[in-house]
């Protein structure tokens, strides 16, 4: 296979022979090309998505509709929640895969670089469909993005551009986690081992068979969706024998691993980077492996407990409390050997670092709470409160959109040669810190109170937490905006960067030269290399 | 067009810090559970998080720190620390279970209150009395929500969280509630009662609660599954009396109120008419 590949990558010579201008990125074959339109997509999903989220906190930020009508308020949540997973999050973590996969397995790029332009293509025209939803006849989908029916069904002319835009969003998911899968099994370097690719690679591998495993089970649940609606079917109408809940239990089984799809990159990440600023190898190294892998395998098997009050049988309820509850186990091993491995370390606190440290105590957060949430009988006064809502946007938020900025920081003099500046990154990160905790700290304490989530205005007894959270999104909101500038100032004028950034960091892609070249390792890297690299 | 006055307003919820520990046997349990697991979360808090303080304060390189790069695998600490949060999590499990179970145990109820709910109101039907009634939200509630109304909420009584029609229970009395939609999935929610479960059109589910004896007074909540543009209209508000206000209160209900209408979807406006009819199904389904 290395003769093969060796062949492959001779083929190409040095010079980077790539098209330029609009046909660089349309007929884009090359990893890093489509790594960059990946996390610029993104990006914009992210700033459309957040504006949404605005309008929702500026709505909340009194009692009483100033804003928006409670149909449009709907409609934001909806569609904020439905970008931000799909649009922002998850092709974030696609293009930080391209990006970084093949550098870190000493490959010239991905094994199947057709199938990853067209992965990319199918995204700007899904999410032009959803959110050109919003402004068809019928209003856009204002269901939740959870589509429970009956509710969902309701929707206008919305239905079908939301559930068409929810399939390619599916299936450009499933290509790019073909593309992984293959890349990591076929086209790792000699001597480049399982047991020995760094943890960002296990993650992703592992992250890549949860895709492919449920993407197809939420695409089969929205097509139920549509031929309820459209072919006389009644999958989930009790008029027709079907069965309302039956949908939910099909798009949570989805929906769970789908949590681990948004945070299992982010393990990776972090377990890249406090070991370099800690200046120490990463703590139990197989431990992180099996842990990783236990936490996608219990992702299966816990899915009700996001429906406790549905009205189960108490054995059903017995066992998705017992199993969402040994979650915590594997999780706690993931915690404790971070924590290990700053342990004796040499701490330095770069802003990558700092990010990937808010991630550390933020995520904690977000797991102490939904080990509260795992609590059936404590879960019937929590489910569908702020305390939920506070819950996974602790996780999300600090845990994968902080780990994706820190990844930015951290590998972007590699990716560009340059760096961004140190200053503006910090003032970046203690904003964002900051803001992100105005923000959704106060939500538990209304969710305890008793507040709904999905309501467009509120009781005034939740006034105060509700202004002090929309205070926060707002300080979160705008802080972003300083981290496009800090990323275009480095791309645009940074200083350059030396091979070797950060004194710390070990792996294959920090062997290559500054910045990267195009075609990533043209030979496979020397042993002596592969065992400097993987100085785990 | 903001008030910036408003949040001044005392009572607007600065203190609102924790879950009600409400006025039932069960909401108590679930408090006191919430408790216990939040007690431990906060110890493990302030151990995990102690650890990472130390270790950011003493292992920084500006204090001279030097890395310890051997330091790489105990498996002594990986046993440790996958063993001892099981036992933790196994000492929170127990209690859990048990008040699960007390959740389901609906033997001995002393009376049915059926619960339907409509986009967006609910209709009571007290299936030992023989009548039943519609709640919606109040009439001042209504006025002041509507988009730029120009009424500051706070000048509302009970804002959103008031109804024409107060559901009456007696105290002291195990009422099962029987839960229903007529269109879409709604859920039934009062915090103070400590349980919510959701209202599936073409299905029942069952709860149950029992105000006790020497706490009557008014409960409020509201619904809580997504159910549509004005899901955040659709209060709830149960007035628990004792047995004789509540005899006497029946009394003159049934006697001003006619039969509940023989095809209750009749009185109920059907948002999407393509939407299947569920509202036919007449003979719902026993759920769990």
């Amino acid at each position: 296979m290395s003769h093969h590949e060796h062949d492959a990558a001779a083929a190409h010579d040095d010079h980077d022979h790539k098209p330029y201008g609009w046909k660089r990125w349309v007929y884009a074959t090359n990893h890093k090309d489509i790594g960059t339109m990946y996390l610029v997509f993104a990006c914009i999903m992210f700033f459309v998505g957040g504006s949404m989220a605005l309008v929702i906190r500026l709505e909340l930020f009194q009692p009483g509709l100033q804003f928006v009508d409670p149909a449009i308020f709907n409609e934001m949540t909806t569609v904020h929640a439905l970008l931000m997973i799909f649009g922002a999050v998850m092709p974030a973590w696609t293009g930080l895969a391209n990006w970084l996969i093949p550098m870190q397995v000493g490959a010239p790029d991905m094994a199947l670089p057709r199938l990853n332009n067209f992965s990319f293509w199918i995204l700007p025209f899904a999410f032009m469909l959803l959110i050109g939803s919003l402004f068809v006849p019928g209003g856009g989908p204002a269901g939740g993005w959870t589509l429970y029916p009956p509710l969902v069904l309701q929707g206008g002319d919305s239905l079908p551009m939301a559930i068409f835009a929810i399939h390619m969003m599916g299936a450009s998911s499933i290509l790019g986690a073909i593309n992984v899968i293959v890349t990591i099994m076929n086209m790792r370097a000699p001597g480049v081992g399982l047991l020995n690719m760094p943890l960002f690679v296990w993650t992703w591998l592992i992250t890549a068979y949860l895709l492919i495993a449920v993407m197809p089970v939420l695409a089969g649940a929205v097509t139920m969706l549509l031929t309820d609606h459209f072919f006389g079917t009644s999958f989930f109408s009790a008029a027709g024998g079907g069965d309302p809940v039956m949908f939910q239990h099909i798009f949570w089984f989805f929906g769970h691993p789908e949590v681990y799809i948004l945070i299992l990159p982010a393990f990776g990440i972090v377990s890249e980077i406090i070991p370099t600023f800690s200046r120490k190898p990463l703590f139990g190294y197989e431990s992180m492996v099996y842990a990783s892998a236990s936490i996608a395998f219990l992702s299966f098997i816990v899915w009700a407990h996001h429906m406790f009050t549905v009205g189960m049988p108490l054995a059903g309820q017995m066992f998705f409390m017992l199993s969402t509850m040994l979650i915590a186990i594997p999780t706690g091993v993931k915690v404790f050997n971070w924590c290990a491995t700053m342990w004796r370390g040499s701490l330095t606190f770069e802003t990558p670092m700092l990010f990937a440290l808010a991630f550390l105590f933020l995520f904690t957060c977000g797991g102490f709470s939904g080990l509260m949430l795992a609590i059936a009988p404590a879960d019937f006064q929590y489910h569908d409160t702020y305390f939920v809502v506070a819950h996974f946007h602790y996780v999300l938020v600090p845990g994968s959109i902080f780990t994706i900025m820190a990844a930015v920081y951290y590998w972007l003099p590699k990716w560009t040669g340059r760096m961004y500046d140190e200053t503006l990154g910090k003032w970046h990160f203690w904003l964002s810190a900051i803001g992100v905790n105005v923000l959704f700290f106060p939500q538990h304490f209304l969710g305890l109170a008793g507040m709904p989530r999905r309501i467009p205005d509120y009781s005034v007894q939740f006034s105060d937490w509700n202004m002090v959270s929309s205070i926060g999104a707002f300080i979160f909101g705008f802080s972003q905006l300083l981290f496009v500038y800090v990323v275009v100032k480095a791309v645009r004028s940074g200083a350059k960067a030396p091979a070797r950034p950060w004194e710390g960091a070990h792996g294959l892609e920090w062997e290559l030269p500054t910045p990267a070249p195009y075609h990533s390792w043209t030979e496979p890297p020397s042993p002596a290399l592969i065992a400097r690299g993987a100085e785990h | 067009m903001l008030n910036f006055a408003r949040p001044f307003v005392a009572d607007s919820g600065w203190h609102l810090l924790n879950m009600t520990q409400g006025v039932t046997d069960l909401s108590k349990k679930i408090y006191d559970l919430h408790m216990m697991v939040f007690w431990v979360c906060a110890v493990i808090a302030v151990i995990v998080y102690g650890v990472m303080v130390i270790a950011l304060v003493k292992f920084r390189r500006s204090n001279g720190a030097k890395p310890d790069t051997k330091m790489v695998h105990s498996t002594k600490a990986e046993i440790l620390w996958t063993a001892a949060p099981t036992i933790i999590l196994i000492v929170m499990a127990i209690p859990a279970a048990r008040v699960l179970i007390d959740i389901e145990d609906t033997r001995g109820t002393q009376m049915t209150l059926k619960v339907t709910g409509y986009q967006w109101k609910w209709q009571y039907e007290y299936l030992d009395e023989g009548f039943s009634f519609f709640s919606t939200l109040s009439a001042r509630s209504n006025e002041a929500r509507q988009l730029q109304s120009g009424i500051d909420p706070g000048s509302v009584e009970n804002y959103l969280l008031d109804v024409d029609n107060e559901v009456v229970v007696p105290t002291g009395t195990k009422v099962r509630l029987l839960l229903t939609a007529q269109d879409v999935i709604h859920a039934w929610w009062i915090p103070a009662f400590g349980m919510k479960k959701d209202a599936i059109p073409g299905f029942v589910n069952e709860m149950w609660f029992k105000v006790d004896t020497d706490k009557p007074g008014t409960y409020r909540g509201q619904c809580v599954e997504l159910c549509g543009r004005d899901h955040g209209f659709m209060p709830i508000v149960v007035r628990a009396v004792s047995m004789d206000e509540y005899k006497a209160w029946a009394a003159e209900r049934k006697a001003a109120l006619a039969p509940p209408p023989a095809d209750p979807a009749e009185a109920a406006p059907t948002a999407d008419p393509n939407a299947p009819a569920t509202a036919s199904v007449a003979a719902p389904v026993a759920r769990g």
